[in-house]
């Protein structure tokens, strides 16, 4: 028998030492990212100045497409004329720091799923009661540590600078006779208003942090005390954070993202985005694992369960394909104008700067892993796992991206050291918490009732 | 399998000895040909040293065989043979024939598979079930150990399985 261990779990404690070196290096990523940033901003402040021109250019081939539109049938007319109507308010109100806050709340979205599924991944598992996972649950149970930064970044952008990131909150929009009147937002505004949207937000946040901190508090006591009463417990919270993520990880979809287009609705978004989250967490659990492995912890995981990580990245890649796809063949297929300008935005709109990422969204989210881990040797081994990971990880940023930056930015956005220092900042924030999360507990949970069996895990 | 007494088999009655007796057995430098349970037991394909079954790869090609047969039914009739138009799109729209591509895989792929393992295995219709020893279809776990393919003798071979805790053994 391949792996048979003789690592006894009773006696054994593992812990995580987050050295000074690693600190370091890490706080000097965190620093470059934001040298990054702030060189990036200077740039874009200077650029601007000169880019004015080339925007109002573009405004007045918007306008002059909106009346082709209205009077003739012309495709590309029609195109550039939907765009316009889409969202006039934000070329109007458009300014040169906008970029900036669509990053924050970018990278905000994508941080606080990462750091959800973390939560998710453990509680799915303790409702399955699946054992195989218990040696490396502590990994993803320090991730949702990371939505104290996040919860509040994302409050606070939205509180102070909602109307760059959201149609809905332009001024205006929804009072009767205002000249930005809009009919469809305002029927809209009894779910899309400031106040049920700040309530939404603490209100699910607020669960999730005291489901988290409870899971979290039973699972180091169990460590401790052993027994399987602890485990009932953990269950249950399992249970009750599973209801609560369905209902509020579609709300959040329809929030934080969806309602940056305000006029388009998709019924399938809710899906789209936790496919998103979920996948790219599992990657980041796999990478997390492999890079402890690298470092000499955790030598009771064993190719069995890097090999059922990856089935698990595997099949969730073809999960977010799969829901991605239905989304988008229903509105090809309908062809409904007011359905297709979300596509035809990213795909033909905006002088074509989102196409790129368009189609390498498809290539790192569905082909390359749906290729790199289709074998069962590469999902055993590290180096195709990392390849893999790579992919999912960076495929998912771009992913988000799109979803994000055409609504908010339009023609404005593009790729440039704002995005890479804001990403960077952010993911050196969220190494350092997390790892210095996993040092407060040992890497094993030594006391959980299915160690033995995860231990002599054998697919 | 006719009488040939090739066969010599050792019964055992429980699942963990005759694991621990494979490696045993192998030891002492004896090819087994196969060992029948009632039940799959956990490490006995490691144990007994088998490759692992190349099925996969046939799937793999069957669905290929399959995503090119979908796209070339689809392609010849919407297409070259009868070109028409849909809510629309181009004769060649490709994101609609997806989800039928994707059938088409998958059903060659089933197909394909399920051909493949029942030759591979020499199953078919009516094919008479080849047991060695009835009750492995019940509660015994039987070593089978082919005397021509091995250069020990019949009676070394005989002790070997004794030694490693065989209940009884016979020769078929």
């Amino acid at each position: 028998m391949a792996g048979h261990s003789h690592f006894s779990p009773a006696n054994v404690e593992e812990h995580f030492e987050f050295s000074s070196e690693g600190k370091k290096r890490i706080i000097y990523g965190f620093i470059a990212g934001i040298v990054a940033l702030i060189i990036g901003i200077y740039l874009l402040s200077k650029g601007e100045s000169g880019g004015h021109e080339v925007a109002a250019a573009g405004h007045e081939a918007v306008k002059a497409g909106h009346e082709a539109a209205n009077t003739g049938h012309e495709a590309a007319g029609h195109l550039s004329g939907g765009a316009a109507s889409h969202q006039p308010a934000a070329e109007e109100h458009y300014d040169w720091t906008n970029r900036i806050w669509a990053n924050v709340w970018l990278n905000a979205v994508f941080f606080t799923g990462i750091s959800v599924i973390g939560m998710f991944f453990v509680s799915l598992q303790y409702l399955a009661k699946a054992g195989w996972s218990s040696v490396l649950k502590r990994v993803p149970e320090a991730f949702p540590k990371f939505l104290y930064v996040t919860l509040p970044i994302l409050l606070a952008v939205f509180f102070f600078k909602g109307d760059v990131i959201f149609h809905w909150m332009h001024h205006g929009v929804t009072e009767v006779g205002s000249e930005n009147y809009d009919k469809i937002i305002a029927g809209k505004s009894g779910y899309l208003n400031k106040t049920f949207f700040i309530a939404r937000l603490i209100g699910f946040g607020a669960i999730w942090l005291i489901l988290w901190n409870m899971l979290r508090k039973k699972s180091l006591e169990e460590d401790l005390v052993g027994g399987t009463e602890i485990f009932t417990k953990l269950v249950r919270i399992g249970v009750a954070f599973i209801v609560i993520f369905g209902l509020s990880s579609s709300m959040f979809a329809w929030d934080w993202v969806m309602s940056i287009d305000t006029h388009w609705f998709s019924t399938m978004f809710g899906w789209y985005m936790f496919s998103s989250w979920h996948v790219t967490g599992l990657a980041i659990i796999t990478l997390t694992v492999l890079l402890l492995k690298d470092k000499g912890y955790m030598s009771y995981v064993n190719e069995n369960h890097l090999h059922d990580l990856g089935k698990f990245m595997f099949a969730f890649s073809i999960f977010w394909s799969y829901v991605w796809f239905s989304q988008f063949l229903l509105i090809y297929y309908a062809n409904f104008p007011e359905e297709t300008i979300y596509f035809l935005e990213r795909w033909e709109g905006h002088n074509k700067i989102y196409k790129t990422s368009e189609i390498l969204n498809i290539l790192f989210n569905f082909f390359f892993p749906f290729l790199v881990l289709m074998t069962r040797d590469a999902k055993r081994t590290r180096i195709f796992l990392k390849i893999a990971c790579f992919f999912i990880i960076s495929g998912h940023y771009i992913d988000f991206y799109q979803m994000i930056m055409p609504g908010v930015l339009g023609p404005h956005g593009g790729y440039g050291l704002v995005e890479f220092g804001m990403l960077t900042a952010f993911s050196c924030a969220f190494i350092y918490i997390v790892s210095d999360e996993l040092t407060k507990a040992s890497l094993v949970a030594k006391n959980h009732p299915f160690l033995p069996e995860a231990l002599h895990h054998d697919i | 399998m006719s009488s040939t007494n090739n066969y010599i088999l050792g019964v055992y009655d429980d699942e963990d000895e005759v694991l621990h007796a494979v490696s045993e057995v192998k030891s002492k430098g004896i090819k087994i040909e196969e060992v029948y349970t009632p039940f799959p037991i956990h490490g006995l394909d490691t144990a007994l040293g088998h490759a692992r079954t190349r099925l996969p790869i046939a799937a793999f090609m069957f669905g290929c065989l399959g995503l090119v047969c979908a796209q070339a039914l689809i392609n010849y009739t919407m297409v070259f043979d009868w070109p028409m138009i849909i809510g629309g799109k181009d004769f060649f729209a490709l994101p609609d024939w997806i989800p039928i591509t994707f059938e088409g895989t998958v059903l060659f792929t089933a197909f394909g598979l399920v051909t493949t393992f029942c030759i591979s295995n020499d199953l078919y219709p009516g094919k008479k079930p080849e047991i060695l020893d009835l009750r492995i279809t019940d509660d015994r776990f039987v070593m089978a150990i082919n005397v021509d393919k091995n250069k020990k003798s019949a009676a070394d071979i005989k002790k070997a399985l004794k030694d490693s805790g065989a209940v009884e053994v016979n020769v078929k």
